[in-house]
């Protein structure tokens, strides 16, 4: 009885200690250096306006419906691009609501883009990722959605695809993960460029 | 599979591991030794002797077996039931701007379970559930500590392996103490800040709101003024977006393979897994400390082509998984190629574009081996073959490198197993590194691979034919049947991913799913830990004998081969038949174009 006393007595007070020194020290540790050296990164790597006004966050996909914009990946996430219910659909590769979503979405972006009906759709730009907040869209899909926007903005093409190019991350370090391209970079690059009305 | 690039990074991957596994084990040697130096000594000592004195915690004080089970099931009540009132009242404690409310008593219950076993299993959406204290103090703390505690457990059976005559087999509170200040702490500083510059947030801000480049308009469900229910347009123009001490959370989650993510998505969020390059040190950190405790286990037991050996049966399964799961997912899903979808790009449903296949498919298999469970992309989303090998992965009993600690004592379960079988084939006494395995060593063996596969199965039927088991399904059909296989996998391998559209929590508030989930996984850690901790007092008390020419040798291909064929034959024994039923007969489903 006294031993389990003493062995409950030394986790109570580990646990305490432990919560002050891991829980405490530790995250404030890190919080002051990442605040120090790499605040922007460190508090949601934000796209801010001059005037102070928030514009999102260069992580997180954003929702874009005309034909002027580039679009983002379907989203799960909440009622669609909810950065607050990060969420991929988790539907799996029998399921017929699957498989009727990625129909309707295949038709929409053929009709979108004015492809023919026997064009292979790029997989990202019809299934929804992971988070539902996946801020990028392949090379393809973008090369395929430029002669939209081209029209839409009245913007020669090559301007258009040279700006995708502007966009674009390579592999890091050269070697890992895929290319890609940052959908809201891009829409703020060429809403710069010309002004939506 | 024909992409350079991807053989590439997978070959970086391999290289990465094999040059840290060797420095890293060395040191694991040092720190745990009660007696040992290391580099920290100056800072950390006077740190550690200070929390030994408040503790009132002898650390040159070696235990039983019996007695380092007691301490270790006492700190880990404590600490459950520590984290368990935190969730409950999060609303009356600081660090909730959200205001976010306290959680329901059987979603704290699970939650608690969940971090002390290592499992970290998700009940919960983090981002709209958990306050920043909750995620900070009543989640991190374990994330240390179960971590802490695995490895401590590891050495002890490693050190009844290499005592002899001997009655203890070491002491808990140093080993957690000593693991969490000089291995866990130190690495994570840097490991965090390392995240935070690839674009991991850490701060205490509320959520940002932010106005939309372009505004849409959604339906939503109301209540009009005659009570009836009516869908009306909402313009959206904001974007909430989610901030927090996310960094120092995450850095811990990998390294100690835990595996709980700050929000919903885990690793799968642009927030916690930004880049490639974090991507990749996140899985590089899964596997760190337990490929180093192979290096451990070689040096303590004074035969290094041992731990090779144990590495390289591990490490063959490992690179097996991967490719299984990367052909199956790079070959991508036929119906939705029929549909129009570019045959080339793989399934990329529940993937994220800066991962893309290959990655996807590495982390899934690296996660579940490890009992880390972070997921990158939505497993419940893979093809059937490559959704089968995160689920098989976590059947073998979470032996392939394996979680921190866990790994290392659930393999050295399957290695006495193998020496067994290699005594019985050629008629003798089996010997493990100079000790006779005798009948009581064996039944204890037996008991830590019976009780994991009894309990998954037992929880799977009785979920399968029960309503409320049923009632949390997202997917019909044999998905369906592997959703719920696939957790109670996960939870009694204390892994913690999940065929995520399974929910725990209905709407009708039913309890079944986080209670069932919560004792699987109580049963999968402590249940294991306690035969095995009796096996460690066993061996340590064992007389030493002299090898002699029939001495099966426990280090080369043999016993390499030997070994995976023994965790290969008794995982595939015992899960073959619900295999069948849910992912074999899906791959052959999907192949005819059938949809549920």
């Amino acid at each position: 009885m006294k031993t389990l006393w003493l062995e409950l007595k030394s986790s109570v007070l580990l646990t305490l200690i432990f919560a002050v020194l891991l829980c405490g020290a530790y995250p404030l540790v890190v919080w002051a250096g990442a605040q120090f050296i790499l605040p922007a990164q460190a508090n949601g790597s934000l796209l801010v306006e001059k005037d102070g006004t928030v514009r999102g966050s260069r992580l997180l996909a954003q929702n874009f419906t005309s034909d002027k914009y580039f679009q983002s990946r379907p989203s799960a996430a909440g009622s669609g691009y909810d950065a607050t219910a990060s969420s991929g659909t988790n539907l799996g590769p029998t399921s017929q609501k699957l498989s009727d979503s990625i129909n309707a979405a295949v038709a929409v972006y053929r009709q979108a883009n004015n492809l023919s009906a026997d064009t292979p759709v790029p997989a990202d730009a019809v299934t929804r990722s992971g988070s539902g907040l996946d801020p990028h869209i392949s090379e393809a899909n973008a090369q395929l959605q430029a002669p939209r926007v081209a029209t839409a903005r009245n913007l020669a093409l090559a301007k258009v695809k040279e700006m995708i190019k502007t966009a674009t991350d390579e592999r890091d370090w050269k070697v890992f993960g895929e290319p890609r391209v940052n959908v809201l970079l891009l829409n703020v690059a060429l809403d710069e460029l010309s002004p939506a009305k | 599979m024909n992409a350079p690039d991807a053989w590439i990074q997978f070959a970086l991957y391999i290289g990465a591991l094999l040059l840290i596994t060797k420095p890293l084990g060395l040191y694991l040697v040092r720190i745990l030794d009660a007696d040992g130096k290391t580099w920290f000594d100056p800072v950390v000592r006077p740190v550690e002797q200070l929390t030994y004195r408040l503790c009132g915690i002898d650390p040159k004080r070696e235990q039983s077996w019996v007695g380092y089970a007691f301490s270790l099931l006492a700190f880990s009540l404590v600490g459950m039931g520590f984290t368990y009132f935190i969730l409950r009242y999060q609303d009356c404690l600081p660090l909730n701007p959200q205001g976010l409310p306290g959680l329901s008593p059987h979603l704290a219950f699970n939650t608690a379970a969940s971090f002390t076993t290592n499992t970290n299993w998700q009940s919960y959406a983090g981002e709209s559930t958990m306050s920043y204290f909750s995620q900070m103090v009543a989640l991190t703390i374990h994330n240390f500590t179960s971590a802490a505690v695995g490895i401590g457990v590891a050495a002890a059976l490693v050190r009844g392996i290499s005592r002899h005559t001997a009655k203890t087999i070491g002491n808990f509170w140093a080993d957690t103490v000593r693991v969490t200040y000089y291995l866990l702490a130190p690495i994570c500083v840097v490991f965090a800040l390392f995240l935070v510059s690839q674009g991991i947030i850490q701060n205490f801000k509320p959520y940002t709101t932010a106005k939309t480049l372009e505004p849409y308009t959604i339906q939503v469900a109301r209540i009009d003024d005659v009570g009836k229910p009516v869908m009306v347009d909402q313009v959206v123009d904001t974007q909430t977006i989610v901030q927090g001490p996310m960094a120092s959370q995450i850095a811990i989650k990998m390294l100690g393979t835990n595996g709980g993510g700050y929000v919903n998505a885990n690793a799968a969020h642009p927030f916690e897994n930004p880049t490639p390059l974090s991507n990749f040190f996140q899985m590089l950190s899964i596997f760190a400390i337990p490929s180093a405790l192979t290096y451990y286990l070689g040096r303590m037991v004074k035969n290094q082509r041992h731990g090779w050996a144990v590495w390289g049966a591990m490490f063959t399964l490992f690179v097996v998984g991967v490719l299984v799961c990367w052909k199956a997912e790079a070959a991508g899903n036929p119906i939705h190629q029929q549909l129009g979808v570019a045959v080339t790009d793989g399934n990329m449903e529940g993937k994220e574009v800066r991962f893309g296949i290959f990655n996807s498919a590495l982390f899934a298999t690296v996660t579940t081996d490890a009992s880390c469970g972070a997921v990158n992309a939505m497993h419940d989303s893979f093809t059937p073959l490559g959704g089968l090998v995160p689920l098989f992965n976590m059947e073998t009993g979470e032996v392939i490198f394996g979680g921190v600690g866990s790994g290392l004592y659930g393999m050295l379960i399957f290695v006495v197993l193998a020496v067994f079988i290699a005594g019985l084939m050629v008629g003798r006494t089996p010997e493990y590194l100079g000790k006779k395995i005798e009948t009581y060593d064996m039944k204890l063996v037996m008991l830590v691979l019976m009780l994991p596969a009894a309990t998954i199965l037992g929880f799977t039927a009785w979920a399968s034919i029960s309503t409320w088991g049923q009632a949390g399904l997202n997917n019909a059909g044999p998905h369906g049947f592997s959703e719920i296989l696939y957790a109670f996998s996960s939870a009694v391998g204390n892994n913690g991913s999940a065929f995520a559209g399974l929910t725990a929590n209905p709407a009708d508030g039913n309890p079944h799913w986080n209670i069932a989930l919560g004792l699987a996984m109580l049963i999968g850690r402590f249940l294991m830990i306690i035969p095995i901790l009796a096996l460690a007092g066993t061996l340590a008390g064992k007389k030493l004998i002299p090898p002699s020419a029939g001495t099966f040798q426990t280090e080369g291909v043999t016993f390499v081969v030997l070994l995976i064929g023994t965790v290969l034959l008794v995982g595939a024994l015992t899960f073959l038949p619900a295999l069948a039923l849910g992912p074999i007969i899906e791959h052959f489903l999907m192949s005819s174009g059938s949809l549920f």
